[in-house]
């Protein structure tokens, strides 16, 4: 082979390379650029209100955990120690160890609390996840890849809010009727709240928010002075869960 | 030294039974091969049932065919990674990024599209471990 027909063929290989669709040249940047455009332009930060005192008015009320179980196919096995639990009621000592001794409100002191995953601004359960299945969005909402999920169950060991749940058993098997719009999850992956991720792209607002017809639960975007979350927050006195921990929970709770 | 020992190595004993248990061997090894080839179970390809009449899928036919796979794992990843939900297509449609929602709306039936050739190949993808196979008469939310 003279230097002329190796000049030639080692043109068209490197031409046949840049022309092939399947070595992944070409369609790369379709995502990466569409999206880095969307978070950049503007960062909003969710976070939650629970009004106590409106919850109180109606103390056997569940419309909220009824709607999130729904659309987020979330299977009611009813053992508590296998359950799988997005959003539910505890009572107000194990809510609020720290804030027993509340005297101003003795009677919210015998109710339950709705809790839900904090969405915490430091939160424990990215730090230890092998995996990086679980990771903070720039918007605040702490995210579960079950794609990538383990089910190691660091994560549950690290929340100290006994936020997450693992599936023992297919989901499915527990299901009465399959919310099509949401995946079930799967034998052996945790699972948590997501502060209806979903939906807030589609510009709804949470399940919960949402079904609630007392106005209990508050949703907005924190980073935001005149969002409804902001306003109340102003107003109101909140506590969170377990300060001292420094996770910073976006989940406050109006006294 | 063992004794003779040149004698036994050029010598083969019991000829015979060695090539007819060889011959054995081979039948029962390759009969699989000869009964697919004879009845043409060689041959066959499974026919899907596109349901669908869209002339293109989200891309062009050939690159689907060769790279559906790819495609759902970057969807997968810009989804639950990026939050970035639409897809740019290459004659530059947008789509939303969806696997029950975009894929299957076209797409029907799960069992005469996806399983026929997944069976077919034995590949298994466990996409829906998890997620839904639409059917318009049960749970919906709003």
């Amino acid at each position: 082979m003279d230097r002329r027909q190796f000049l030639k063929i080692a043109g068209f290989s490197i031409a046949g390379f840049i022309l092939d669709p399947s070595l992944d040249i070409r369609p790369k940047g379709l995502f990466a650029n569409t999206a880095k455009q969307k978070i950049t332009s503007y960062i909003r930060k969710w976070g939650m209100a629970i009004n106590l005192d409106a919850c109180a008015k109606k103390p056997g009320c569940r419309a909220c955990i009824d709607a999130c179980n729904i659309v987020h196919n979330v299977p009611g096995l009813g053992s508590p120690k296998e359950e799988v639990k997005w959003i539910w009621k505890s009572p107000y000592p194990t809510v609020f160890p720290e804030h027993i001794h509340i005297i101003n409100r003795e009677e919210i002191k015998n109710l339950p609390v709705m809790v839900l995953c904090n969405h915490c601004d430091n939160p424990p359960c990215v730090k230890v996840c092998p995996t990086k299945a679980t990771w903070k969005r720039e918007d605040g909402i702490v995210m579960m890849d079950y794609h990538r999920c383990i089910g190691c169950r660091y994560c549950m060991a690290a929340c100290p809010y006994g936020a997450r749940s693992f599936n023992w058993f297919d989901p499915r098997l527990f299901l009465k009727t399959v919310y099509q719009d949401f995946p079930t999850r799967t034998k052996g992956v945790v699972e948590k709240c997501n502060f209806c991720e979903e939906r807030l792209i589609r510009g709804l607002l949470p399940a919960c928010v949402e079904v609630c017809k007392e106005n209990a639960l508050i949703f907005g975007d924190l980073a935001a002075i005149d969002s409804d979350v902001r306003k109340i927050l102003k107003q109101r006195h909140s506590i969170v869960r377990k300060p001292h921990l420094g996770t910073e929970p976006k989940v406050f709770y109006i006294l | 030294m063992f004794k003779g020992s040149r004698e036994v190595e050029a010598r083969m004993y019991d000829k015979i039974k060695i090539i007819a248990g060889i011959i054995i061997f081979l039948i029962i090894m390759l009969t699989p091969f000869w009964y697919n080839s004879l009845t043409g179970k060689a041959a066959y390809i499974p026919q899907l049932k596109i349901g669908t009449d869209a002339r293109q899928c989200v891309e062009n036919t050939l690159y689907m065919k060769s790279n559906h796979a790819n495609l759902l794992n970057k969807w997968k990843e810009s989804v639950v990674r990026e939050g970035m939900r639409v897809h740019k297509a290459g004659d530059g449609k947008l789509y939303i990024i969806s696997l029950t929602g975009t894929c299957l709306n076209c797409h029907s039936s799960k069992a005469q599209f996806c399983d026929r050739c997944h069976d077919y190949a034995g590949a298994k993808p466990q996409c829906w471990d998890c997620h839904v196979v639409p059917n318009n008469a049960v749970g919906r939310w709003e």
